[in-house]
């Protein structure tokens, strides 16, 4: 109630998002279906982080959100970062 | 329990209820990334048999199911819009095509788990034991992650049925939303985590 800086995100800008995302999820399945080989997996990977920060940014509302919940999860998304770089310094120099 | 102490004297407090959703996707972000964790160090460890085995699986499928989760997100967010417009009607609407579109997910899940268990694969099948360990791992990741996913969607669409009658019973309104807007926050956690197990498991043969 008090809350009167709440965001009334438009039907428009949900709509836009979805067609990027959809855009999106179709590129990565030509390029992985193209087949080329190591880069294919680097790319769809790559469209997979875009596509999730975006969901994260508009249909999430962290764009329009306070800080708070930014700082939060973008903690969150380093510390996956971390653990899945050690583990690889681990694994691939074994 | 609503019914009664719902008076003037209501005690509510939005924010906090917000950043519980975000703690608890904090949670499932992590539980998952865990997952995903172990599937790249099996697949580094199992290269050629990770290779066979994601082939199997059926990418048109794979696809669609994309698609649905994507509208479904696309929808549930609108709901939180019509809401704070005071458009009750579009809310429901939104809400309604949300759950279908979950149900719609879950059958494809159905017809997809079915077709791999008739042909043998399922979680300590012979056949799989005779395929040998890397596939077993595969198979193995597919259905735990597919099926804690699939469970995740059953829990969404129980909550935003609870959002659904709400909604009707004019409980949640354009000034008092939250529930709506954690049960979205809630569905596209479950969109995210699709998101990269659809590459992950689908995609990268």
């Amino acid at each position: 109630m008090s809350d009167t800086t709440h965001h009334i995100v438009p039907y428009r800008t949900y709509a836009l998002i979805l067609l990027l995302l959809l855009v999106l999820t179709g590129a990565s399945v030509a390029v992985t279906q193209i087949e080329l080989t190591r880069w294919a997996t680097v790319v769809a990977l790559l469209i997979a982080s875009t596509k999730s920060g975006i969901v994260l940014a508009i249909f999430m509302h962290l764009k329009f959100d306070q800080p708070v919940y930014r700082v939060m999860t973008i903690s969150v998304v380093l510390l996956l970062i971390v653990v899945i770089v050690f583990t690889f310094f681990d694994y691939g120099f074994r | 329990m609503t019914e009664t102490i719902a008076h003037h004297d209501e005690h509510r407090d939005d924010e906090a209820s917000k950043l519980g959703i975000w703690l608890f996707i904090f949670t499932e972000l992590l539980l998952f990334g865990g997952l995903f964790v172990t599937y790249a160090v099996y697949r580094h460890a199992h290269p050629q048999a990770f290779h066979m085995a994601a082939q199997q699986l059926d990418v048109v499928i794979g696809t669609i199911n994309t698609v649905i989760l994507l509208i479904s997100s696309m929808t549930i967010a609108m709901a939180t819009t019509a809401i704070q417009k005071k458009d009750k009607r579009t809310t429901l609407i939104l809400i309604v095509i949300t759950l279908v579109l979950a149900l719609v997910f879950l059958i494809n899940k159905y017809f997809e788990w079915g077709a791999k268990i008739d042909h043998g694969i399922y979680p300590g099948s012979p056949l799989l034991e005779e395929l040998g360990s890397g596939d077993t791992l595969f198979f193995g990741l597919y259905f735990f992650m597919t099926g804690l996913h699939a469970l995740h969607i059953i829990i969404g669409m129980v909550l935003i049925a609870v959002i659904l009658v709400r909604v009707r019973k004019g409980k949640i309104t354009f000034d008092n939303f939250q529930l709506l807007e954690n049960g979205g926050l809630y569905w596209h956690l479950v969109d995210l985590i699709w998101i990269f197990l659809f590459p992950l498991l689908y995609l990268i043969t």
